[in-house]
C-alpha cells in the first residue's frame, strides 16, 4: 500500500509509509471491535445451545445486537474507582490489556505477504507481546487494593507464567519445522504435505504439539477449564471485581480480542493460516482472508464448545498439567523434531 | 528524521524511567517504571537493527524478571521509608560507583573511536542480507559453540542448585494419587438406590 500512494499520488515515502500503516491498523481494528461484539453473540448463543437454552434473543433479529445493547449499557454506566484503589494504576490496568490483546495482530498474515509487519522476528514479537498481558490482570488485581482481585491477580499470573513455558517450547518446534520466525514463511511452508493437505497439523510429528498449543491458548486466555481467575463460587469476578462502566468493558474486549487471536495463532500456526485446506489449485480462487476467517471460526466453535461442557480444573491440576505434562511433552517434541530434521536434511543449507 | 526523533524519545524515556525507578516512593511503582526502561530500550535496539535482542529483553526480563519483582514487590510489605533511611550513608559509594560506571564508559568509547581494534569499529554488526537471528544463530552454533553449551551447563547447574536448596521434604502430607484419581469413577463413590417410601437406605 505504500508503494501505492507513492506512485499514484506521488507522495514522500515516508509520508505514504505512515499513511498506509494507520490504514493498516484502522483496517484491523475497527473490524475486530466488530468481530469482537460478534463473536461475545456467538459464544453465548453456542453456549446457551449445547445447555438447551435459548441464549440472547431480544435485541434485534435473533438477538443480534445483544452485545451492542451491552457496550451502550456499559458505556452509559458511571465509573466508579474505589477508594482505597491506587487511582492511575487501576485505570491503567485494562487499557493496558485491551493495547496488548489489539497489538499482536501487527504481525498476523491475512494473505500472502499481507499484514502490517512482515518482520522476521514476527514470532518472538508474538511471545513478547502475550508475555505482557500478564500485566494487565496484575496491576488490576494489586492496584483494586481487594482481597478477592488480589488473589485472582496471583493465580492468573501463575497461571499465564507456566503456560508460556509450554507454548515457547511448542514454537519452537514449529520454528525449527518453518526454519522461519516469521508468520508469513511460516505458513508458506505448511504448503502440500503428502502432495495435497496444507497445515502443519497432518505432520505426525507436529500434530500433537498443535494439541498442546490449543490447550494452552485456552489457558492462555483463561477461558474454561482453566478460567480459576474468574472462578465465581471462590472469586467474585476475580481480578475485575472492582471495575465498572468502560474500563470493565475493556477487559471484557481485550479478552475477547485474545479469544480471537489466539484463534488466529492456532490457525496460522498448524492449520494453514490463509491457505486452503487442501493443496488443489482451484482453492486458491478463494481469497486467503476467506480461509483465515473460516479456521479462525472453526477454533472458536471448538472454544466455545470447551467452555460449554468441560468442568472447571482444580488449580493443582492446573499447575500439574502445564508443568509435569505440556513442558516435558514439548521438551520431548523439541528433540524428536530436531533429530528428524536433522536425518532428512543434514547438510542442506536452510 | 524520524530515525532521529524515535531514538531521542526512547532514550529520554529510558533515561527519565531509570531516574523515576530510583526515586519512586512506592515500590510497585518503581518496578513499574523499571519495565517501561526495559521496554523502551527494547525500542532504541530496534533502532540499531538488534530486533532480535530486543525481542528477548522484552520476553525475558519484561515477560518474566519483572513479574517476579512485581510479585515480590507486591507480596512482601516492603516499608520504603526504612531503606530510604541509609541513603545517606550510601551516598558516597554511589556517587563513586557513578563516576567509575562513566570513566569506564568514557574510556569505551574513547578507545572505539580511536580505532585501535579492527573489530569494534564495524558499523553493521552483521552482513546486511543475513538477518540478525540467522547470523547470531551461525556464529553461536559453529564458532562459539562450546563456549555456548558451557553458558548452557552454567545455567542447568544454576537451576538444578536452586531447586536442591530450596527444596525441603515434608513428613507428614498426604501428596495427590493423581493416576488414583483419575482411574476413579462414579460407580466406586455412588450408588444408585430406588428406595420405598418411609424406608430409607442403609449406610
Amino acid at each position: 500500500m505504500t508503494s501505492f500512494f507513492t506512485y499514484r499520488f506521488g507522495w514522500d515515502f515516508g509520508i505514504s509509509w505512515f499513511v498506509a500503516t494507520l490504514i493498516d491498523i484502522l483496517l484491523i481494528a475497527l473490524p475486530l471491535m466488530l468481530a469482537v461484539a460478534m463473536i461475545i453473540y456467538v459464544d453465548r448463543k453456542i453456549w446457551a445451545s449445547m445447555a438447551l437454552r435459548r441464549g440472547p434473543n431480544v435485541v434485534g433479529p435473533f438477538g443480534l445486537l445483544q452485545s451492542f445493547a451491552d457496550g451502550l449499557k456499559v458505556f452509559l454506566q458511571e465509573t466508579i474507582i474505589p477508594i482505597a484503589a491506587n487511582k492511575t494504576l487501576f485505570l491503567l490496568a485494562p487499557i493496558i490489556t485491551f493495547t496488548v490483546a489489539l497489538i499482536v495482530w501487527a504481525v498476523v498474515p491475512f494473505a500472502k505477504d499481507a499484514s502490517v509487519a512482515n518482520i522476521n522476528v514476527g514470532l518472538l514479537y508474538v511471545l513478547a507481546a502475550s508475555s505482557l498481558g500478564v500485566y494487565g490482570i496484575i496491576l488490576a488485581g494489586w492496584s483494586s487494593n481487594s482481597k478477592y482481585p488480589f488473589y485472582s491477580a496471583i493465580r492468573a499470573a501463575a497461571q499465564m507464567v507456566s503456560y508460556e513455558v509450554a507454548i515457547g517450547f511448542v514454537l519452537i518446534s514449529v520454528v525449527l519445522y518453518s526454519g522461519s520466525f516469521n508468520l508469513g514463511a511460516i505458513v508458506e511452508n505448511q504448503k502440500g504435505y503428502y502432495g495435497f493437505l496444507n497445515g502443519h497439523w497432518c505432520n505426525p510429528l507436529l500434530f500433537p504439539m498443535a494439541v498442546v498449543f490449543f490447550i494452552s491458548s485456552l489457558a492462555e486466555t483463561q477461558r474454561a477449564p482453566f478460567d480459576l481467575t474468574e472462578a465465581e463460587s471462590e472469586l467474585v469476578a476475580g481480578y475485575q471485581t472492582e471495575y465498572s462502566s468502560m474500563s470493565f468493558a475493556l477487559f471484557w474486549l481485550g479478552e475477547y480480542a485474545n479469544v480471537i487471536l489466539m484463534c488466529a495463532l492456532n490457525a496460522t500456526l498448524f492449520w494453514g493460516g490463509y491457505l486452503p485446506p487442501l493443496d488443489i489449485g482451484f482453492l486458491y480462487v478463494v481469497p486467503g482472508i476467506v480461509w483465515l476467517l473460516l479456521k479462525m471460526a472453526a477454533f472458536f466453535f471448538l472454544f466455545s464448545w470447551v467452555k460449554a461442557t468441560v468442568p472447571r480444573y482444580r488449580y493443582d491440576q492446573l499447575m500439574r498439567l502445564g508443568w509435569k505434562i505440556f513442558l516435558p511433552m514439548s521438551l520431548i517434541f523439541v528433540f524428536l523434531v530436531s533429530g528428524y530434521l536433522m536425518l532428512v536434511r543434514v547438510g542442506v543449507p536452510a | 528524521m524520524i530515525q532521529a526523533f524515535a531514538f531521542y524519545l526512547f532514550a529520554i524515556i529510558v533515561i527519565a524511567s531509570a531516574v523515576l525507578t530510583i526515586t519512586a516512593r512506592n515500590p510497585v511503582h518503581a518496578v513499574l517504571w523499571l519495565i517501561l526502561a526495559f521496554f523502551n530500550a527494547a525500542g532504541l535496539m530496534v533502532l540499531v537493527g538488534a530486533e532480535f535482542i530486543a525481542m528477548l529483553l522484552v520476553i525475558v526480563y519484561v515477560g518474566a524478571v519483572a513479574v517476579l519483582f512485581l510479585f515480590v514487590v507486591m507480596m512482601l510489605n516492603i516499608d520504603f521509608a526504612e531503606l530510604r533511611a541509609g541513603f545517606v550513608r550510601y551516598a558516597l559509594i554511589g556517587l563513586a560507583f557513578a563516576v567509575a560506571l562513566a570513566a569506564e564508559i568514557m574510556i569505551a568509547f574513547g578507545a572505539w573511536s580511536a580505532g585501535t581494534i579492527e573489530l569494534g569499529r564495524r558499523a553493521a554488526p552483521t552482513p546486511d542480507a543475513v538477518p540478525n537471528i540467522e547470523a547470531l544463530g551461525l556464529l553461536l552454533y559453529s564458532r562459539y559453540l562450546f563456549v555456548f553449551e558451557g553458558a548452557g551447563l552454567v545455567l542447568l547447574v544454576a537451576m538444578i542448585g536452586a531447586i536442591v536448596l530450596t527444596h525441603r521434604e515434608r513428613s507428614g502430607v498426604r501428596p495427590q494419587n493423581i493416576s488414583r484419581q483419575v482411574k476413579r469413577r462414579p460407580q466406586d463413590a455412588t450408588r444408585n438406590t430406588r428406595p420405598t417410601v418411609g424406608q430409607g437406605i442403609e449406610l
